[in-house]
């Protein structure tokens, strides 16, 4: 089996924080996490895309949906860019940045192929989801069979289209399964909204992240995730109230 | 009135007398001010593309023409021309001299209308906000109701959020470059050096100079190259100067030996030739003033939050040291947190704070791009 065969079929490589070439993809195709994006988010909503590279996604957010999209964006370059093509982006880095927003200041906080190059991934989740109502994560599975058979057959780190770096120079230093991520979602009580399982070329397939077997299937996956009690926090319990008997017994 | 060869590009120079009283920060008003200002362009029918340009501590309206005291080419001609980000063939450009300035604003070199003598001393302190109250009734005057854009760096940047923070209605973008929200302890360290420097000269008489026929022009020579420093980064002058030699050999003296003094000591010769050392005090002081968040109980974003329409980018350099990236980062968290819509660049170039008034290609790409959108969203051709 030749890693070179992945390259065909490989979603767009991950890593926008060193390589600012997340929208690079084929003319006139649309990337299929963008098309599944697009497909989540509501129409007109507040999204605030992380490592939004040119702007690619949040031009599409603006102009087919209608959203009030903002960016934060790593390289100068990329902003200016997103400047050019009339978008607001601040230049950041998600895991410094994201604590100066406001919480609730978004409905969508999207993070693209990124998660994996993130110093602290898990920080970052939970800031994604203390700034926006939900979250649209995706990130390439190295759970799937290539990967495993790579690491299997040839005994080095697996390096595909997706994930065309070196060990010593990728700026994908927390690689996960899809298995690792919906544990990661369970331990923060997180609420997976939807999964689906990407590949170039092929429509979004929605799954179920808890099968085994789209560990071994999904060479990338996006999962739309809210806090555990929906967008809304619970009410404090007012204790001048009087105790509720409740309609159920009356 | 002066037009190019194309016939399109109109640039106008003019001094006005405000009809009413400037109110002061500081208590009372100045009457019968006078604002001197250029303008590059045409406003168009629909009075939408106007641009106000806010200049730093020293510079003044002669944003993109030759200065008519040292001949030299205007100051942004690298951001505000022909096809640059700041385009006079599509926008109408303002700028005015900043009350206190001394390029024919009203300040304290000025006569006192009252006693027909130069103000001095009597001028009173002055503020940033009432530098953008003084360019608000400019345009008042002027009859120009809103602006696409304010635009400024330095001392200008604070002219920029200080508008964003009195008169959002008025606007429809602003950017701010290598600018602070407040004066740090830092910055006015530098300037009280640069004031006790021009006060500490025989020659300033108690701000009286004027009237006595002398010019404090050691001390604010001095004061200049203490401030010149500050506008650069050590790589931009070790890499201009090194430690190379004016002549062969050491004077084993106090003369300019390096390069670097001889460089120092001619930027503070030409400085005074155009500049007045009580213009420095007053504006200086009114920088060091400034603190936006402080009339907001220390809350930055309560200052933006009447501006959450406007749309704003703010730019930073990587080497500037004298308002460092830090600070525009806490002018976009407050806007953030005050619901604007915000852009930020940091922008790498090692040249200092000087970089604003560079060709920076980086900041060229930000500012053109946001501001044609901003246009375009406006509905400019």
């Amino acid at each position: 089996m030749s890693l070179a065969a992945a390259a065909d079929d490989a979603p767009a490589a991950p890593g926008a924080r060193l390589r600012p070439s997340r929208d690079i993809g084929r003319p006139g195709e649309l990337r299929p996490d963008f098309s599944e994006i697009l497909r989540l988010v509501r129409p007109g909503a507040r999204v605030l895309d992380v490592g939004c590279g040119e702007g690619a996604l949040l031009e599409l957010l603006v102009a087919q949906k209608g959203c009030d999209g903002r960016g934060l964006e790593i390289s100068a370059e990329g902003v200016a860019a997103c400047l050019a093509r009339g978008l607001a982006v601040v230049q950041g880095d998600a895991d410094r940045d994201l604590l100066a927003y406001p919480s609730h200041a978004f409905d969508y906080a999207i993070l693209s192929q990124t998660l994996q190059a993130t110093v602290a991934p898990r920080e970052v989740l939970i800031q994604l989801l203390r700034i926006a109502d939900r979250a649209i994560v995706s990130f390439p599975n190295f759970g799937h069979w290539r990967m495993r058979l790579s690491l299997l057959a040839r005994g080095r780190m697996p390096e595909t289209a997706a994930l065309p770096h070196e060990w010593w120079s990728t700026p994908n230093i927390h690689m996960c399964t899809l298995r690792d991520f919906t544990l990661l979602c369970r331990d923060l009580e997180l609420r997976i909204e939807s999964c689906a399982a990407l590949t170039t070329g092929k429509p979004p397939r929605i799954i179920d992240p808890e099968k085994e077997i789209e560990n071994w299937r999904a060479e990338s996956a996006l999962f739309l995730l809210s806090r555990r009690n929906g967008a809304k926090r619970t009410p404090e319990p007012d204790p001048d109230a009087e105790p509720q008997t409740g309609d159920l017994f009356s | 009135m002066a037009e190019d060869g194309s016939g399109s590009i109109i640039a106008e120079e003019g001094v006005i007398r405000l009809k009413k009283p400037l109110r002061l920060d500081s208590g009372g008003a100045l009457e019968k001010l006078e604002i001197a200002y250029r303008t590059y362009g045409r406003l168009n029918a629909a009075r939408s593309n106007a641009i106000l340009i806010c200049h730093a501590l020293t510079l003044d309206q002669h944003v993109a023409s030759v200065h008519p005291v040292t001949g030299k080419p205007g100051w942004w001609n690298m951001t505000v021309g022909p096809g640059l980000p700041i385009d006079p063939d599509r926008h109408f450009i303002i700028c005015s001299n900043v009350v206190g300035g001394c390029m024919g604003t009203t300040g304290p070199c000025s006569a006192n209308p009252k006693t027909g003598e130069p103000y001095g001393l009597s001028f009173p302190m002055i503020t940033i906000a009432d530098m953008v109250r003084a360019q608000a009734a400019l345009l008042d005057q002027l009859g120009i109701e809103t602006l696409l854009a304010v635009v400024g760096g330095s001392m200008g940047g604070m002219q920029v959020l200080q508008w964003a923070a009195d008169y959002p209605e008025r606007l429809y973008s602003a950017v701010c470059i290598a600018a602070a929200p407040r004066h740090s302890a830092q910055n006015i360290a530098f300037h009280e050096v640069g004031r006790q420097a021009i006060m500490a000269d025989p020659d300033w008489r108690a701000g009286d100079y004027a009237r006595q026929g002398v010019r404090p022009e050691k001390g604010l020579s001095v004061a200049r190259m203490a401030a010149h420093i500050t506008y650069l980064s050590e790589v931009a002058l070790q890499r201009k100067f090194g430690r190379e030699l004016q002549r062969d050999g050491l004077s084993w003296g106090f003369d300019a030996d390096f390069q670097v003094e001889s460089y120092l000591r001619h930027q503070g010769a030409r400085f005074v030739e155009r500049f007045d050392a009580n213009s420095y005090l007053y504006i200086t002081r009114a920088m060091d003033y400034f603190d936006l968040a402080a009339a907001k109980g220390g809350q930055l974003a309560e200052a933006f939050r009447p501006a959450r329409d406007v749309r704003f980018c703010v730019l930073s350099f990587t080497s500037d040291w004298l308002y460092p990236t830090t600070e525009s980062r806490s002018i976009v968290q407050a806007l953030n947190a005050a619901g604007a819509r915000v852009s930020f660049v940091e922008i790498e170039s090692d040249k200092g704070h000087d970089a604003f008034l560079l060709d920076e290609p980086v900041m060229r790409a930000a500012l053109a791009g946001f501001l044609d959108s901003a246009g375009k969203a406006r509905g400019l051709a």
